[in-house]
């Protein structure tokens, strides 16, 4: 049995009470985690407040414990809600859209459908069977790894409400943007041809009907327990550099090359970021400490999305229905999406 | 009664696999489970997220792994 099966409460009422219980110790945990730290850094152990190791070790602790709440939370909560939504619904809405607004309303579903990475081959077979339209279609799978909860959960938790609702919106115009640019290419000659003789047989099943609160609940339970699996030693890296950047990095040495006198960093955060494979869970708490060392928000950003979009096992996936031109077109257009968000922060923020 | 696990080969196909053994295990039905890699095969039978469960040919399940219990409670009516 899994922790989740265990979990699973015998009544309505008991779940509701499990998951009152379970809200209110998270928002416990969280209100204490700082003066906990304070407390127990600085207090009990003795570091001074101004000193490096002393302000590294409490940059480290409080932001693990911080940053595993917010994830474990929102995870747990876009589960619940997204899986109300699935990829066979997204494909009926989308089927017969012209591009346009079948783009943006794609991008849209793509933050709102539940969709692992490795769905992504059948369900793009399924969407062209379908009907819609390659360019709508490449929008639904950009967005989707692009606007992503664990990011959204980090961004909120680390800056605050303004840069998460620029990292949506920019996902968003990235994903209308690049889906559109890419059908008006008329791609359709770099497609496998396998894709377009492929026919969907049998009947389409829809997953989401006829799941109970336990069943969402027990997912939501399940998505938590295994993105923290997977991610936690990317996590542990990032907050370590994070806190090993806040404590020990002189002052001016990132601003002095990447800060807002250098017109080509976003361009240059963008190239690093494309190859570098981690998620946004590693990525975020770095992203935090440069922030702290003086580098703009735009930069920052585009670099996060670099890295969280465009990764190369998706791209290998991606392959088995997309010709190398067409893969390597799909990364120059969705990276320059990128760089032009980011300048254009870095223009509207300064 | 053949049993087929649709899915590219990823984790979560591979966690179906474990579910469903299993519960063919516990249910001590005879069944034959079969992998089902093939892009083409497995849009063959509607199933466009994966991991997609078929049960002689009948799509019971997709989008999701469920637990080794869930799949006992599908395949049980089907099992006779």
């Amino acid at each position: 049995m899994t922790l989740a099966e265990r979990l699973r409460p015998a009544t309505p009422t008991r779940r509701w009470v499990a998951l009152g219980a379970a809200a209110v110790a998270w928002f416990g945990l969280y209100a204490v985690n700082l003066p906990f730290w304070d407390w127990l850094v600085f207090d009990v152990v003795g570091l001074a407040t101004e000193s490096r190791l002393g302000s590294g070790v409490h940059f480290f602790l409080h932001d693990s414990v911080k940053i595993l709440l917010l994830l474990a939370g929102i995870i747990f909560l876009v589960t619940v809600l997204r899986s109300f939504m699935s990829v066979e619904r997204t494909r009926a809405l989308l089927g017969g859209r012209r591009e346009g607004v079948g783009n943006v309303m794609a991008a849209g579903l793509g933050v709102i459908t539940p969709f692992c990475s490795c769905s992504a081959v059948p369900a793009f077979i399924g969407f062209v069977a379908a009907g819609v339209p390659v360019g709508v279609t490449l929008s639904f799978l950009i967005a989707s790894p692009l606007v992503n909860e664990v990011a959204i959960a980090l961004l909120f938790g680390l800056f605050g409400l303004g840069p998460t609702l620029l990292y949506v919106g920019a996902g968003l115009v990235i994903a209308v943007i690049a889906g559109f640019v890419l059908g008006k290419l008329k791609v359709e000659r770099w497609i496998e041809p396998f894709v377009f003789e492929t026919r969907l047989g049998g009947q389409v099943i829809d997953s989401s009907p006829g799941l109970t609160w336990d069943d969402r609940i027990q997912m939501g339970i399940e998505e938590v327990s295994e993105i923290l699996h997977k991610i936690w030693p990317y996590l542990l890296v990032g907050i370590g550099l994070g806190a090993a950047i806040h404590g020990w990095a002189p002052e001016d040495f990132f601003t002095r090359y990447a800060g807002v006198g250098n017109p080509f960093a976003v361009v240059i955060a963008v190239l690093i970021g494309v190859p570098l494979y981690s998620n946004a869970a590693g990525i975020m708490p770095l992203v935090e400490a440069l922030h702290d060392k003086g580098l703009p928000m735009g930069t920052l950003l585009a670099f996060m999305i670099a890295v969280v979009a465009l990764s190369l096992p998706e791209l290998i996936l991606l392959r088995r229905v997309l010709k190398p031109p067409l893969i390597a077109t799909f990364v120059a257009v969705t990276g320059t999406g990128i760089i032009a968000v980011g300048y254009l922060f870095n223009a509207v923020l300064a | 009664m053949i049993i087929k696990i649709l899915g590219p080969g990823c984790t979560n196909c591979a966690n179906l696999e474990r579910v469903t053994r299993q519960a063919v295990a516990d249910l001590g039905v005879n069944a034959e489970v079969e992998k089902v890699t093939d892009y083409a095969a497995i849009l063959g039978y509607g199933v466009m997220s994966t991991p997609g469960l078929v049960v002689d040919d009948k799509v019971v399940l997709s989008g999701r792994v469920p637990t080794a219990a869930q799949v006992r409670e599908l395949l049980a009516p089907l099992a006779s």
